[in-house]
Protein backbone atom coordinates (compact mmCIF):
# COMPACT_ATOMS: atom_id res chain seq x y z
CA UNK A 1 0.00 0.00 0.00
CA UNK A 2 1.57 3.69 -0.62
CA UNK A 3 1.19 6.39 1.18
CA UNK A 4 -0.24 9.34 -0.73
CA UNK A 5 0.40 13.39 -0.06
CA UNK A 6 -2.43 14.93 0.74
CA UNK A 7 -3.09 17.76 -1.75
CA UNK A 8 -6.39 18.99 -0.01
CA UNK A 9 -5.80 22.32 -2.03
CA UNK A 10 -5.65 20.62 -5.18
CA UNK A 11 -1.82 21.27 -6.21
CA UNK A 12 0.15 18.14 -6.89
CA UNK A 13 1.72 16.29 -3.44
CA UNK A 14 4.93 17.43 -3.26
CA UNK A 15 8.40 15.13 -4.52
CA UNK A 16 11.02 14.43 -2.21
CA UNK A 17 14.26 13.15 -2.92
CA UNK A 18 15.57 10.22 -0.49
CA UNK A 19 18.56 9.19 0.51
CA UNK A 20 19.48 6.88 3.11
CA UNK A 21 22.66 6.13 5.00
CA UNK A 22 23.54 2.82 7.13
CA UNK A 23 26.75 0.74 6.89
CA UNK A 24 24.43 -2.19 6.27
CA UNK A 25 22.98 -3.25 3.64
CA UNK A 26 20.23 -5.31 4.82
CA UNK A 27 19.28 -2.36 6.53
CA UNK A 28 19.59 0.17 3.63
CA UNK A 29 17.63 -2.85 1.31
CA UNK A 30 14.79 -2.76 4.40
CA UNK A 31 14.41 1.21 4.69
CA UNK A 32 13.84 1.32 1.07
CA UNK A 33 11.40 -1.21 1.04
CA UNK A 34 9.37 -0.79 4.09
CA UNK A 35 8.79 3.11 2.88
CA UNK A 36 5.41 3.59 1.28
CA UNK A 37 5.44 6.91 0.49
CA UNK A 38 4.96 7.73 -3.54
CA UNK A 39 6.39 11.06 -3.15
CA UNK A 40 10.23 9.96 -1.89
CA UNK A 41 12.00 9.01 -4.75
CA UNK A 42 15.42 7.44 -3.96
CA UNK A 43 18.76 9.06 -5.67
CA UNK A 44 20.70 7.11 -3.51
CA UNK A 45 22.03 4.99 -0.82
CA UNK A 46 25.57 5.11 1.45
CA UNK A 47 27.51 3.55 3.49
CA UNK A 48 29.68 5.95 6.08
CA UNK A 49 29.18 9.43 6.75
CA UNK A 50 32.28 10.51 3.55
CA UNK A 51 30.50 8.63 0.74
CA UNK A 52 27.04 10.43 2.54
CA UNK A 53 28.53 13.15 1.96
CA UNK A 54 29.70 13.32 -1.51
CA UNK A 55 26.20 11.64 -2.58
CA UNK A 56 24.73 14.16 -1.03
CA UNK A 57 26.58 16.92 -2.89
CA UNK A 58 25.94 15.14 -6.16
CA UNK A 59 21.92 14.28 -5.88
CA UNK A 60 20.53 17.20 -3.32
CA UNK A 61 18.31 15.18 -1.06
CA UNK A 62 15.33 16.63 0.65
CA UNK A 63 14.98 13.75 3.40
CA UNK A 64 17.63 11.47 4.35
CA UNK A 65 17.41 8.88 7.12
CA UNK A 66 20.76 8.47 8.93
CA UNK A 67 22.76 5.60 11.12
CA UNK A 68 24.78 6.75 13.86
CA UNK A 69 27.63 4.12 14.12
CA UNK A 70 29.54 4.08 11.53
CA UNK A 71 33.08 3.43 9.85
CA UNK A 72 34.94 6.50 8.54
CA UNK A 73 32.60 9.45 9.78
CA UNK A 74 29.62 8.35 12.17
CA UNK A 75 26.15 9.77 11.69
CA UNK A 76 26.31 13.05 14.06
CA UNK A 77 29.62 14.23 12.48
CA UNK A 78 27.60 13.26 9.08
CA UNK A 79 24.26 15.14 10.31
CA UNK A 80 25.80 18.15 11.29
CA UNK A 81 28.35 18.37 7.88
CA UNK A 82 24.86 17.76 6.07
CA UNK A 83 23.13 20.70 7.68
CA UNK A 84 25.49 22.99 6.56
CA UNK A 85 25.53 22.24 3.11
CA UNK A 86 21.62 22.90 2.72
CA UNK A 87 19.59 23.77 6.20
CA UNK A 88 16.52 22.56 4.66
CA UNK A 89 17.43 18.97 4.62
CA UNK A 90 15.02 16.89 7.15
CA UNK A 91 16.92 14.13 8.82
CA UNK A 92 15.22 11.06 10.27
CA UNK A 93 18.35 9.27 12.64
CA UNK A 94 17.66 5.49 12.43
CA UNK A 95 19.96 4.15 15.00
CA UNK A 96 20.53 1.06 17.93
CA UNK A 97 21.72 4.04 20.19
CA UNK A 98 19.18 3.94 22.67
CA UNK A 99 19.92 6.78 25.31
CA UNK A 100 18.39 9.94 25.79
CA UNK A 101 21.71 12.24 25.29
CA UNK A 102 22.46 10.62 22.16
CA UNK A 103 19.16 11.15 20.27
CA UNK A 104 19.52 15.11 22.22
CA UNK A 105 22.85 15.36 20.58
CA UNK A 106 21.42 14.37 17.07
CA UNK A 107 18.48 16.84 16.84
CA UNK A 108 20.89 19.58 18.47
CA UNK A 109 22.87 19.09 15.05
CA UNK A 110 20.41 19.25 12.90
CA UNK A 111 18.15 15.91 12.84
CA UNK A 112 14.47 16.25 12.79
CA UNK A 113 13.37 12.80 14.09
CA UNK A 114 14.67 10.08 15.77
CA UNK A 115 13.65 6.18 15.36
CA UNK A 116 15.25 3.15 17.19
CA UNK A 117 16.44 -0.49 15.82
CA UNK A 118 14.92 -2.31 15.56
CA UNK A 119 11.78 -0.99 14.36
CA UNK A 120 8.21 -2.23 13.00
CA UNK A 121 7.22 -0.91 9.05
CA UNK A 122 4.70 0.80 10.53
CA UNK A 123 7.22 2.92 12.95
CA UNK A 124 9.21 3.64 9.95
CA UNK A 125 6.51 4.68 8.11
CA UNK A 126 5.34 6.89 10.84
CA UNK A 127 8.80 8.56 11.55
CA UNK A 128 8.69 9.45 7.84
CA UNK A 129 4.95 11.20 7.38
CA UNK A 130 6.03 13.03 10.78
CA UNK A 131 9.76 14.31 8.76
CA UNK A 132 7.86 15.47 5.49
CA UNK A 133 4.24 16.85 7.20
CA UNK A 134 6.01 19.98 7.22
CA UNK B 1 31.68 -8.30 36.03
CA UNK B 2 27.97 -7.62 34.85
CA UNK B 3 25.31 -6.55 37.63
CA UNK B 4 21.87 -8.61 37.75
CA UNK B 5 20.50 -5.41 36.51
CA UNK B 6 22.65 -5.36 33.49
CA UNK B 7 22.61 -8.67 32.33
CA UNK B 8 18.62 -8.14 32.00
CA UNK B 9 18.97 -5.22 29.63
CA UNK B 10 21.02 -7.42 27.37
CA UNK B 11 18.21 -10.28 28.05
CA UNK B 12 15.71 -7.17 27.52
CA UNK B 13 17.59 -6.58 24.07
CA UNK B 14 17.67 -10.04 22.84
CA UNK B 15 13.79 -10.78 23.35
CA UNK B 16 12.83 -7.24 21.69
CA UNK B 17 15.08 -7.65 18.73
CA UNK B 18 13.58 -11.34 17.53
CA UNK B 19 9.75 -9.92 18.25
CA UNK B 20 10.12 -6.60 16.89
CA UNK B 21 13.22 -7.37 13.61
CA UNK B 22 11.46 -11.04 13.32
CA UNK B 23 8.22 -10.67 14.31
CA UNK B 24 8.62 -13.70 16.64
CA UNK B 25 9.55 -14.29 19.59
CA UNK B 26 12.84 -16.13 20.97
CA UNK B 27 12.65 -18.06 23.61
CA UNK B 28 15.79 -16.95 26.04
CA UNK B 29 17.12 -19.39 28.35
CA UNK B 30 18.84 -18.94 31.65
CA UNK B 31 22.08 -17.04 31.51
CA UNK B 32 25.40 -18.64 32.89
CA UNK B 33 28.39 -17.34 33.93
CA UNK B 34 31.74 -19.31 32.25
CA UNK B 35 35.39 -18.63 32.01
CA UNK B 36 37.08 -18.28 28.77
CA UNK B 37 35.19 -18.18 25.09
CA UNK B 38 32.57 -20.11 24.62
CA UNK B 39 32.75 -21.81 21.64
CA UNK B 40 30.78 -20.47 18.20
CA UNK B 41 28.25 -21.05 15.48
CA UNK B 42 28.85 -20.48 11.67
CA UNK B 43 29.32 -16.20 12.16
CA UNK B 44 29.88 -14.19 14.78
CA UNK B 45 29.34 -10.24 15.06
CA UNK B 46 31.81 -8.66 17.59
CA UNK B 47 31.21 -5.37 19.45
CA UNK B 48 33.96 -3.76 21.24
CA UNK B 49 32.93 -1.75 24.02
CA UNK B 50 34.73 1.37 25.36
CA UNK B 51 33.94 4.03 27.92
CA UNK B 52 32.81 3.45 31.58
CA UNK B 53 32.81 -0.14 31.06
CA UNK B 54 35.32 -1.86 28.52
CA UNK B 55 34.74 -5.92 26.85
CA UNK B 56 33.26 -7.09 24.32
CA UNK B 57 29.52 -8.23 23.62
CA UNK B 58 28.91 -10.75 20.69
CA UNK B 59 25.90 -12.89 18.87
CA UNK B 60 26.62 -15.84 17.39
CA UNK B 61 24.53 -18.21 15.29
CA UNK B 62 24.08 -20.77 12.68
CA UNK B 63 23.91 -20.20 8.72
CA UNK B 64 20.66 -22.25 9.05
CA UNK B 65 18.76 -19.76 11.62
CA UNK B 66 20.54 -16.53 9.74
CA UNK B 67 18.69 -18.03 6.69
CA UNK B 68 15.54 -17.89 8.17
CA UNK B 69 15.85 -14.73 10.19
CA UNK B 70 16.50 -13.17 6.69
CA UNK B 71 13.37 -14.67 4.78
CA UNK B 72 11.25 -13.02 8.19
CA UNK B 73 12.77 -9.98 7.48
CA UNK B 74 11.82 -10.02 3.62
CA UNK B 75 15.33 -9.82 2.32
CA UNK B 76 15.54 -12.10 -0.25
CA UNK B 77 20.18 -12.38 -0.23
CA UNK B 78 21.18 -15.08 1.56
CA UNK B 79 25.33 -14.83 0.30
CA UNK B 80 28.14 -14.81 2.68
CA UNK B 81 28.32 -11.19 2.81
CA UNK B 82 24.73 -10.93 3.75
CA UNK B 83 25.38 -13.57 6.88
CA UNK B 84 28.42 -11.46 7.85
CA UNK B 85 26.15 -7.92 7.47
CA UNK B 86 23.60 -9.76 9.64
CA UNK B 87 25.11 -10.81 12.77
CA UNK B 88 27.06 -7.18 12.78
CA UNK B 89 23.46 -5.66 12.77
CA UNK B 90 22.25 -8.00 15.56
CA UNK B 91 25.26 -7.43 17.79
CA UNK B 92 25.26 -3.24 17.09
CA UNK B 93 21.29 -3.28 17.87
CA UNK B 94 21.41 -5.43 21.01
CA UNK B 95 24.66 -3.42 22.18
CA UNK B 96 23.14 0.07 21.06
CA UNK B 97 20.10 -0.28 22.86
CA UNK B 98 21.91 -1.42 26.10
CA UNK B 99 22.73 2.41 26.12
CA UNK B 100 19.05 3.36 27.01
CA UNK B 101 20.13 1.75 30.19
CA UNK B 102 23.60 1.98 30.57
CA UNK B 103 23.99 5.63 29.42
CA UNK B 104 26.20 7.23 26.87
CA UNK B 105 28.92 6.59 27.61
CA UNK B 106 28.93 2.78 27.25
CA UNK B 107 30.57 3.51 23.54
CA UNK B 108 30.37 0.71 21.09
CA UNK B 109 32.40 0.08 18.05
CA UNK B 110 31.40 -0.80 14.80
CA UNK B 111 30.77 -4.42 14.37
CA UNK B 112 33.52 -6.71 13.18
CA UNK B 113 32.58 -10.29 11.88
CA UNK B 114 34.36 -13.72 12.47
CA UNK B 115 32.87 -16.87 9.71
CA UNK B 116 33.58 -20.21 8.62
CA UNK B 117 36.17 -20.89 11.62
CA UNK B 118 35.85 -21.69 14.72
CA UNK B 119 38.31 -19.15 16.52
CA UNK B 120 39.00 -18.22 20.13
CA UNK B 121 37.13 -14.71 20.48
CA UNK B 122 40.05 -12.35 22.52
CA UNK B 123 38.48 -11.56 25.65
CA UNK B 124 39.68 -9.00 27.81
CA UNK B 125 42.08 -10.15 30.35
CA UNK B 126 40.35 -10.30 33.98
CA UNK B 127 36.70 -10.64 32.93
CA UNK B 128 34.45 -13.78 32.55
CA UNK B 129 31.86 -14.39 30.00
CA UNK B 130 27.81 -14.29 30.53
CA UNK B 131 26.46 -16.57 27.44
CA UNK B 132 22.96 -15.83 26.74
CA UNK B 133 21.43 -19.12 25.65
CA UNK B 134 18.77 -18.16 22.25
CA UNK B 135 16.15 -20.41 21.04
CA UNK B 136 14.44 -19.18 17.87
CA UNK B 137 12.10 -21.51 16.16
CA UNK B 138 14.55 -24.88 15.75
CA UNK B 139 17.57 -22.98 16.13
CA UNK B 140 19.89 -22.21 18.92
CA UNK B 141 22.39 -18.98 18.99
CA UNK B 142 24.00 -17.11 22.07
CA UNK B 143 24.63 -13.45 23.16
CA UNK B 144 27.94 -13.39 24.83
CA UNK B 145 28.59 -10.34 27.30
CA UNK B 146 32.19 -9.69 28.97
CA UNK B 147 32.60 -6.99 30.69
CA UNK B 148 34.61 -5.28 33.29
Amino acid sequence: MAINGSAPNGRAPRSFKLMIVDDSNIMRRRIERSQQFDELELVGTAGNGVDAIELFRRTDPDVVTMDLTMPQMDGIECIAKLVELKPAVRILVISALADKATAVEAMEKGANGFLNKPFTDRQLNEAIAELIRE
Amino acid sequence: MLQEQELKTFVEGTTNYFEVAAQQPASIGSPYLTEGSPAVHDYTGIISISGKREGIVYFTAPRAMLTVLLMKMQENDFSHETMRDLVGEVANTISGNARRDFGRDFIISVPSVLAGEKPEIPLPPGTRSFVIPINWRSHSAKLVVSLK
